[in-house]
């Protein structure tokens, strides 16, 4: 779980200092944190508001990346059949990739109880999300403070590159990506930002191609 | 901006998107492979999409400038490292030292 950890804490700083940084104030930062609870969304939603683009715009961007959590959602059901549904409810709001990827690996590994399986999920999820809530209420209240001449704000994309490499696992994977990046570019100049969502659905689809091709 | 609400209605979608198949596990059939195919295409692509533009363009043109080498330098030490950490390190320590140049 350490290293685990060790990664999202600068994460969250930059969630917090982001927040602060595109104009919102600390408390936005923090209850972004807590509402949303989904780190890639929420900066993805502070890079587009920085760029003053439309409500809409960054609603859908933000859903469109947290769409990932319905394959997660798919994944761990049959673990969590039985649980009630008040219960779920707290599941759900506490999957993120990092707990998924943690309690899915235990998963497979040893055939437990319903409820052991929780504690288990639970356990790790909890600890996420304190240290996310902590280190981005910490980057919110000190981001203030940051002089500009830093140009924090190279940060987020810093982050989505991080997060990004490791996606890229085959070479369907590395077609949605270069197809999404290139039209990115290219349609940077359309209003709205709208370029961003028609880059990112154009890749999936060319994805999905790919990936039907034999190679 | 009416950021509140805009906060919600991200937060309100996301929970759904987690709580859907968890919520409906045993009340329906299971959700046809296709789907699943394609939201696994969504981190590369949305991730890509927002790198590019962010590091390769300004104001709405192409800008190949010292973002663009820095970001180069970062998705190097994120393919070595495959920490978030290093990679903040080493793109913002190339974006200060091209920025003094």
């Amino acid at each position: 779980m350490a290293p685990i950890l060790l990664g999202i804490v600068p994460f969250g700083l930059i969630a917090g200092i982001s927040a602060v940084s595109v104009g919102l104030s600390p408390l936005h930062g923090v209850g972004m944190s807590i509402l949303v609870f989904a780190g890639a969304s929420q900066l993805a939603a502070l890079q587009l508001i920085g760029r003053d683009a439309p409500f809409l715009v960054v609603a859908a961007t933000a859903l469109i990346i947290n769409a990932r959590f319905v394959m997660y959602s798919a994944s761990l059901a049959p673990h969590f059949d039985g649980a009630s549904t008040g219960r779920k409810a707290l599941l759900a709001y506490l999957l993120t990739d990092q707990a998924y990827a943690f309690s899915i690996r235990r998963y497979a590994e040893r055939d437990e109880t319903v409820l052991a399986r929780l504690s288990y999920y639970l356990g790790a999820a909890i600890t996420l999300w304190v240290t996310w809530q902590i280190s981005t209420a910490v980057g919110a209240f000190v981001g203030t403070s940051i002089p500009d001449a830093w140009s924090l704000d190279f940060a987020i994309p810093l982050v989505f590159i991080a997060l990004l490499v490791p996606a890229i696992r085959d070479r369907a994977d590395g077609v949605a990506a270069g197809i999404a990046a290139v039209l990115a570019v290219l349609l940077v100049g359309l209003p709205y930002n709208l370029g961003l969502p028609l880059a990112a659905t154009t890749g999936i689809v060319a994805g999905i191609i790919v990936e039907r091709i034999p190679s | 901006m009416k950021v509140w609400l805009l906060f919600l209605v991200i937060a309100a979608g996301t929970f759904l998107l987690r709580f859907s198949v968890i919520a409906l596990w045993g009340k329906l059939g299971t959700a046809p492979d296709s789907i699943e195919r394609g939201l696994r295409f969504i981190p590369p692509a949305v991730l890509s999409a927002l790198v590019l533009p962010a590091v390769a363009t300004s104001n709405g043109h192409v800008d190949i400038g010292p973002r663009t080498a820095a970001g180069v330098v970062a998705a190097l030490v994120a393919w070595k490292t495959r920490s978030v950490f290093f990679t903040i390190v080493a793109g913002m320590g190339a974006l200060w030292i091209l920025q003094a140049l």
